[in-house]
């Protein structure tokens, strides 16, 4: 992180904050990642992406040292939107699209609460594309986590509003004909002040990404590629098949040079006239070492280029991809309170407010 | 005008005043000559002088339509009087009429002999054309059948505010303190208060501030001075006396509602989160809570109305009061999430400031045709209480019982409020909050046991529980709940058992509202009149007036719209035949006759004006007559 921004990361309120003994009182001892899983049968598809998410998700839980209590995970409808269910903590799984909206009422009520929201493609940018957008927009301390398989799954296999075109599905069976949405390129555009990508299967990369956005004091909101074995299976195998996942990735990493490749012997440099990144190889065809790119998450244009990069001609970007934080909505909201009373001699006195104006005796 | 007339002196005042016992005054004009102000400030005064009143403003929905057109005419209406008054009136016995397009449009309204005050300054060519008048009808004789006081105000204004410094502009803006002050002449009206508020509200403004009490002190002077037409004044309407004792204010719906869901919350030691989006008319409930955030109140508005219901159940859910506030579109947006609200078991409230319908409609015109949606107006089957209030100030209590009801049963509450409540005035008795029963919820902390859908078997109520409660980590969701264990279950007969329970639960709110009383008149009537919300005043005075002639006429009025009382069905059987006058197609009725299998009959206005009380009497008078 640039040392221009001082980031007020968060530390649990309740907790110790040392991580290594997190939310231990007494005598109890220290959750682990079993304690975070619900007695819940999971009714996923066998194979599916969520199970590998929801894995990465319980084991980090007991690491980041929010005592279990004060979690709610908050979802909207789909395959994704079960999440909360098997998560053994405080959870709501709501009405198509809103969560964004449940998720600021909730922590407008009790901003004590380390509120997660677990989202789809369709959820969150089709039918809840709004709510998402003002979630963003508005700064709401939020950890948003939306799962990209470009599919509908739970209603048996439609296109999403992340599906490519000519995506063929029962209700495109010549093939999609609309433009897909980017997740991130949306977010970064509704004003979001985090926002990371990760890979389903690839878990400590994505457990990274989350535990930053965890970190962050706002909204924080994650694009996971997640597969879907049933309706999309191998959607993403372009840029995660084992053997092209070096050359078709990269992860961004805050102030070091944008790099990847099996040996990190590709980079990606930016061509001035043109505004745009270009992939090179250092070292060869007389490119330098300083010419790549060296990552800075405060940088939004840089953000959005590289956001923009798709293969086959640019490799994936995933990781902290823009982090830059900004004052956070609810306190806002609370501060602007607190003034008011302090104004207006402290909290109101509704027999006062009943008696103001104009009044008269019988 | 029911005028009881003697001649009095005055108290200290030379010059004779003409008894009257009540008054209804309409101020008309452009919606930018400021006659709601005008209104408003002739209310407080007429209060202060101790008559009973009901007030009602009557905007266009256009913000400020061109100067001189029909639509862009913006009126307030008052009632006053020596008795109980309780609908803004019906015939006028004054009006105002500040442009050709105010008397072309409120003309009709004028009573015969009624007393017309123009101001001739603004009937010109131009204003005659967009009013649609060929000829002037100050001129033709048209208006010969009323009294009339024909004053060029604008030169009168000019001529009051010379001395100050105005832009004309400015200047004939002051027009409507200079019939404000004619007026305040007309019926004996204090004007220091006015002078008070005034100087309060142009503070910062000495030109404007004296420039306004220049052109009141010269409308009142115009009045006592100018040789005016016999029988136009002046009047005394006298204090009512049978007032209840007590401290009173004007209040309207929207204020009325407002600190009404600040005492619920002082009630029920819960902070509210209020989530609403724009629309009118319930716009102004928002407004009037985010100016009161010194109360707790946090106000949030919504992207859309979607968003604003479902952060309120969100709020709700983590422990807070969530309340979402609409009119009938909006609540239509609402109503997945509202179901959900249901399923799920969560404290709500959704005030619905009912408009004329369908889709806009006429937003700031009142009708009372969402009772429907409000009763079953859900995706699939499952009931929710709604409560109306039937007057401005009844807004308060309404939105005290609501809470009440929503953190008992762990429901959505419905209240329903109308563009009329929300906008027409009367004096309030204010209440000591003190003397209402608290409701604080008990919140669940205790895991043996626990989960989230275990029922009381009083209320059948599930717990609370405040999220960061520790060892009471639990899910709630839309899929359906097994009812033993709160877990998800597709049981075909968990699902009949919860949907069963959801019912029961809803039904037996019943045992913990009042029985079903009657506004006038015994059970055994040969006619009941059966409301409910904003006809109360107008059915309230139609039904006096038959009683006072002797026919035997009952008035019941429905606060609890869902569920019903427990004695309605056997109340309503009792009588000879029912009456239900609604601004809809017969909403109640058709409610009524579903519920109890009684032979009611439906007398609809949908006009986007309240009923007048003329138009009752006579429907009423009818059938009692018929019956008798």
């Amino acid at each position: 992180m640039s040392a221009s921004v001082s980031a007020p990361v968060r530390t649990p309120a309740a907790a110790p904050a040392s991580a290594s003994t997190p939310a231990s009182t007494g005598s109890v001892p220290a959750p682990t990642a079993k304690d975070f899983a619900s007695d819940q049968e999971v009714r996923w598809c066998p194979g599916c992406g969520d199970y590998a998410i929801l894995k990465t998700i319980q084991q980090l839980m007991p690491e980041l040292g929010v005592p279990r209590e004060r979690v709610v995970f908050i979802s909207g409808i789909g395959c994704a939107a079960r999440f909360p269910y098997y998560m053994d903590t405080y959870g709501m799984h709501t009405i198509h699209g809103r969560a964004p909206a449940f998720a600021t009422g909730v922590k407008l009520a009790n901003p004590e609460l380390d509120v997660w929201l677990v989202t789809g493609d369709g959820d969150g940018l089709s039918i809840g594309g709004n709510h998402l957008l003002h979630l963003l927009r508005r700064n709401v301390d939020v950890k948003v986590l939306l799962f990209n398989n470009e599919a509908y799954g739970l209603t048996k296999g439609q296109y999403s509003p992340t599906s490519r075109e000519g995506t063929r599905t029962p209700s495109t069976p010549e093939g999609s004909v609309d433009h897909p949405v980017s997740p991130l390129a949306f977010a970064l555009g509704a004003g979001a002040r985090f926002i990371g990508r990760g890979i389903d299967t690839v878990r400590p990369r994505l457990a990274g990404v989350v535990r930053r956005a965890h970190a962050h004091r706002g909204a924080s909101f994650i694009e996971i590629f997640q597969n879907c074995p049933v309706y999309n299976d191998g959607a993403f195998a372009g840029f995660t098949a084992r053997d092209r996942a070096a050359a078709a990735q990269i992860e961004v990493r805050d102030g070091e040079p944008l790099r990847f490749g099996r040996n990190g012997e590709m980079g990606l440099r930016l061509d001035p006239r043109r505004l745009r990144l270009e992939v090179v190889e250092p070292g060869r065809d007389g490119v330098a070492d300083e010419e790549v790119c060296v990552h800075d998450e405060t940088n939004r244009v840089l953000a959005q280029l590289l956001i923009a990069m798709e293969p086959p001609d640019f490799p994936v970007a995933t990781g902290v991809i823009h982090c830059a934080p900004a004052p956070e909505y609810v306190e806002a909201v609370a501060a602007q309170r607190e003034r008011v009373r302090a104004e207006r001699g402290g909290a109101g006195d509704l027999d006062a407010l009943l008696r103001s104006g104009h009044t008269w005796r019988v | 005008m029911a005028a009881a007339q003697e001649l009095v002196k005055t108290g200290g005042r030379p010059g004779v005043r003409t008894v009257l016992s009540d008054v209804v005054v309409r101020f008309a004009g452009d919606s930018g000559d400021g006659m709601q102000l005008t209104g408003l400030q002739f209310t407080d005064a007429t209060a202060v002088h101790g008559n009973d009143l009901s007030t009602f403003p009557d905007f266009p929905a256009e913000i400020r339509a061109p100067a001189g057109t029909l639509f862009g005419v913006s009126a307030f209406q008052i009632n006053f009087g020596t008795g109980e008054i309780t609908t803004p009136g019906d015939a006028l016995d004054v009006l105002v009429a500040m442009n050709p397009a105010a008397l072309r449009t409120n003309l009709a309204d004028l009573g015969s002999g009624g007393l017309l005050i123009v101001d001739t300054g603004a009937f010109g060519a131009k204003n005659l054309r967009k009013a649609g008048y060929d000829r002037n009808p100050l001129e033709n004789g048209e208006l010969s059948e009323h009294r009339r006081i024909e004053v060029d105000i604008t030169r009168h204004v000019q001529e009051a505010v010379a001395e100050f410094g105005l832009t004309h502009k400015q200047a004939v803006r002051c027009k409507n303190m200079w019939v404000l002050g004619l007026l305040m002449w007309l019926y004996g009206r204090d004007r220091e208060p006015t002078v008070d508020g005034l100087s309060t509200k142009f503070a910062h403004l000495p030109a404007i501030r004296n420039a306004n009490i220049a052109a009141l002190n010269a409308g009142h002077a115009f009045g006592e001075t100018a040789e005016l037409p016999g029988e136009t004044g002046p009047y005394e309407v006298p204090p009512r006396r049978d007032t209840k004792p007590g401290l009173y204010r004007n209040v309207n719906g929207t204020e009325a509602m407002g600190f009404g869901l600040l005492a619920a919350s002082r009630l029920s030691e819960l902070p509210i989160t209020f989530a609403s989006y724009p629309i009118t008319p319930a716009s102004n409930l928002l407004h009037a809570l985010a100016a009161r955030k010194e109360f707790g109140v946090t106000t949030f508005q919504a992207e859309d109305e979607m968003a604003a219901v479902c952060a309120a159940i969100g709020a709700s859910w983590a422990g807070g009061l969530g309340v979402t506030s609409s009119s009938g579109p909006g609540i239509a947006l609402k109503t997945e999430a509202i179901t959900y609200a249901a399923t799920v078991e969560l404290p709500l409230i959704v005030i619905n400031t009912q408009r004329a319908g369908p889709s806009t409609g006429m937003p700031t015109k009142a009708e009372q045709s969402d009772l429907y949606q409000a009763v079953f107006g859900r995706a699939a089957d499952v009931p929710l209480p709604v409560l109306a209030a039937a007057s401005p100030a009844e807004c308060f209590d309404v939105a005290v019982e609501a809470a009440r009801i929503a953190t008992r049963y762990m429901t959505p509450v419905i209240v329903l409020s109308d563009a009329y409540l929300a906008n027409a005035s009367e004096p309030w008795r204010i209440p000591d909050v003190s003397g209402y029963e608290p409701f604080p919820p008990s919140f669940r902390t205790d895991p043996e046991g626990f989960h989230p859908y275990l029922r009381d078997p009083d209320t059948l109520a599930r717990p609370w529980v405040r999220p960061g409660t520790p060892g009471l980590e639990h899910r709630v969701g839309g899929i359906e709940k097994g009812y033993d264990t709160g877990d998800i279950s597709y049981d075909p007969d968990n699902h009949q058992r919860m949907t069963d329970v959801r019912t029961a639960r809803i039904d037996g709110i019943a045992e913990s509202i009042p029985d079903q009383g009657l506004e006038a008149g015994e059970a055994g009537a040969p006619l009941a009149v059966v409301g409910w919300g904003s006809t109360w005043g107008a059915i309230h005075q139609a039904v006096r007036r038959v009683r006072a002639e002797g026919l035997d006429v009952a008035h019941v009025h429905v606060r609890h719209l869902w569920p019903l009382p427990r004695n309605l069905g056997a109340l309503l059987r009792s009588f000879g035949s029912v009456l239900v006058p609604e601004m809809n197609k017969g909403q109640l009725l058709r409610l009524l006759r579903s519920e109890y299998l009684i032979d009611a009959d439906g007398l609809s206005k949908v006009a986007g004006r309240p009923f007048r009380v003329n138009e009752l009497e006579a429907e009423i008078r009818g059938r009692a007559e018929a019956r008798s």
